[in-house]
């Protein structure tokens, strides 16, 4: 299904479809024709994203067939190896763990996992983690301190489960856990934002050396309809909400959040999936050979220091 | 240092700097007997009737924290900016302005040193009355400031947390202060110097999903909500009714997520204690012992 302000550039694809569907039938030469409606289409989808508003990247943030994090990780983890469970509660689907290699050194991989379809989406509880994901993603943490392997995230999440259970189990207390004990690690760790960070849920695996944000990707405080729900007590203002959180990649790198974009192609990632995840890759591996070699203190506070350094204030002079 | 001047013209009111109805007579939120205003000040705001804690002004709380005379304030010199330039209904510069010329602080919170039965610490006591207590780039910065000072200091840390959780107003650098507060939390921990947490009604989001749940020690005050989401946002997504006292302090305590429930009488007390009995034990090891941030 085309997001809103993809239909033009949909009905121009089918025109172009059908123009090409009726040469070959035909067998009439229709090549300079296609080729002209071509390069509008380019022209026409290179000027709808420049122009995206900040609710527009919302909507491609979650667009189907955008990519997931295992998708992501099916794309530059070589050998993954899925681990479950947190040994106390459970396992949670919504949180992927698992150990892998990346250009031969091995690496723990933390993916926030969205389904691809219903089913999975049921399954995997829309990518919402219960206080078991969390935990078991301390646990691996764990385990990449003591092999000394390298941390990957991947950030796909609407934000923690807000649910009985959950609260009973302590959200609230993983996450902080899961922020402390990933500010703690000794070796590097790169997140990447790869479609909606929602929140503390997002930040309780995102306390990295690096954090990337795919182009398209949105990083928040609070999702666009619950701000709306708040200060316009109406939930249909969220893209009014969205463009007053400046929640977009180039927000956020502006902002200082994240240190890097990664590009999409146009059109959004669900459109070229294979284009999005080469993309993903060559960036993480960037990020992990920048960090490879770091003195472990150097690489704690480094980590500590980009945390630390986090917001705008004005400090009087005394 | 406008804050100073601020705690000097209102230290003799003692407690009296919110937005509490005036008047002889106010209503307890709980049991709404009338209660002599006078009276439930000098109880420190719980019903007399009913045991009901009321949120309580910040000057109050160090007032009643403290021994008399020994805080001195750090806050104040730290203010907020409107990095997003962001509004709703209306601009959050001036809603920001308007909340801070009523409270006569820059934001949502007050740090200071002070003596806890002879004990020396550092407070930090957050302000639910300004912008629902929400964790900024200001709360943040005066956080981990006080939590690094009270490591060269030698000092416990003390959290009375009361908050709506991360501001949005502050978009995602909110979002990063809770990362933020965190790590200016491990100066103390691998110093061995206590960090007590106190949970007040309301303690949501962010802030509980951060700093406040990550005491050495967490108390919490009677009766007070304490949750990452919220009990309407709950109810919204599941569509079934929530158990009684769900999140409430006594629910948490029997989950095994606080350490104890402590009436605000005794709050001082227990915490000079527990503060005195963990810095005995640190006393004794040998420095450096443990790895650093263990
Ligand atoms: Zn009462």
């Amino acid at each position: 299904m085309a997001l809103p302000f993809e239909k033009p550039i949909e009905d121009l694809e089918s025109k172009i479809r059908e123009m090409q569907a009726y040469a070959d039938e035909q067998q009439v030469d229709l090549a300079e024709e296609i080729s002209l409606l071509e390069q509008r289409l380019e022209r026409l989808k290179r000027e709808t994203f420049a122009h995206l508003t900040r609710w527009q990247r919302v909507l491609v943030a979650r667009a189907p067939g955008r990519p997931t994090a295992l998708d992501h990780v099916g794309a530059f983890v070589d050998d993954f190896v899925e681990l479950h469970g947190d040994r106390a509660l459970g396992d949670d689907p919504a949180l992927v763990a698992g150990l892998g290699r990346v250009d031969g050194a091995g690496v723990v991989v933390l993916a926030q996992q969205k389904g691809r379809d219903t089913k999975e989406n049921i399954h995997r509880n829309f990518g919402m983690a219960h206080p078991s994901g969390y935990r078991k993603a301390m646990r691996m943490m764990e385990m990449a301190d003591k092999f000394g392997l390298a941390v990957v995230a991947l950030i796909d999440t609407p934000g923690a489960y807000p649910g009985i259970a959950a609260e009973e189990q302590g959200q609230a207390w993983v996450i902080a856990e899961s922020i402390r004990r990933m500010s703690r690690l000794r070796v590097p760790a790169v997140a990447v934002v790869v479609g909606e960070g929602g929140s503390g849920g997002a930040l309780a695996i995102g306390v990295a050396n690096r954090v990337l944000i795919l182009e398209n990707s949105v990083y928040s405080v609070i999702s666009p309809e619950s701000c709306a729900a708040i200060r316009w007590r109406d939930a249909a203002e969220a893209p009014r909400a969205a463009e007053a959180l400046k929640l977009t990649s180039a927000d956020l790198l502006e902002q200082g959040v994240v240190d890097e974009i990664v590009a999409e192609p146009l059109g959004g990632a669900h459109k070229d999936p294979a284009t999005a995840v080469a993309a993903t890759a060559t960036a993480v591996r960037a990020a992990l050979a920048s960090l490879r070699g770091l003195p472990v203190e150097e690489i704690v506070r480094a980590r500590s220091e980009r945390f630390r350094h986090m917001g705008r204030v004005l400090v009087d002079s005394a | 240092m406008a804050l100073e001047r601020w705690f000097r013209r209102q230290r003799p009111t003692r407690g009296d700097d919110d937005a509490t109805p005036a008047g002889l007579w106010v209503k307890c939120s709980a049991c709404h007997a009338q209660l002599y205003r006078k009276d439930l000040v000098a109880h420190l705001y719980v019903c007399k009737e009913c045991g009901h804690h009321e949120r309580m002004p910040v000057a109050a709380r160090i007032a009643m924290l403290t021994d008399e005379g020994s805080f001195e304030p750090w806050s104040g010199d730290v203010r907020p900016v409107d990095a997003l330039g962001f509004v709703d209904v209306e601009p959050y510069a001036e809603r920001l302005a308007a909340v801070q010329q009523k409270a006569g602080r820059p934001d949502a919170i007050v740090t200071g040193a002070a003596l806890m039965e002879g004990e020396p610490v550092a407070l930090a006591v957050m302000d639910f009355s300004f912008l629902g207590g929400s964790m900024g780039s200001v709360v943040g910065e005066e956080i981990a400031l006080a939590a690094e000072r009270a490591g060269e200091e030698d000092r416990a840390l003390v959290m009375v947390a009361a908050s709506g959780g991360a501001r949005m107003q502050e978009g995602a650098l909110s979002l990063m202060q809770m990362a933020k507060t965190t790590v200016a939390l491990e100066g103390l921990a691998s110093r061995r110097l206590p960090y007590v947490s106190v949970l007040t009604d309301p303690t949501t989001g962010g802030v509980t999903a951060s700093f406040a749940t990550l005491g050495d020690v967490i108390f919490a005050e009677p009766d007070a909500l304490i949750c990452f989401a919220g009990p309407r946002v709950i109810q919204q997504t599941i569509k079934q009714d929530l158990p009684a006292g769900f999140q409430r302090a006594e629910f948490l305590l029997r989950k095994g997520m606080i350490d104890d429930v402590v009436p605000r009488g005794e709050l001082k007390r227990r915490l000079a204690a527990v503060i005195g009995l963990l810095r005995a034990g640190a006393a004794t090891m040998v420095p450096g012992a443990l790895p650093a941030g263990a």
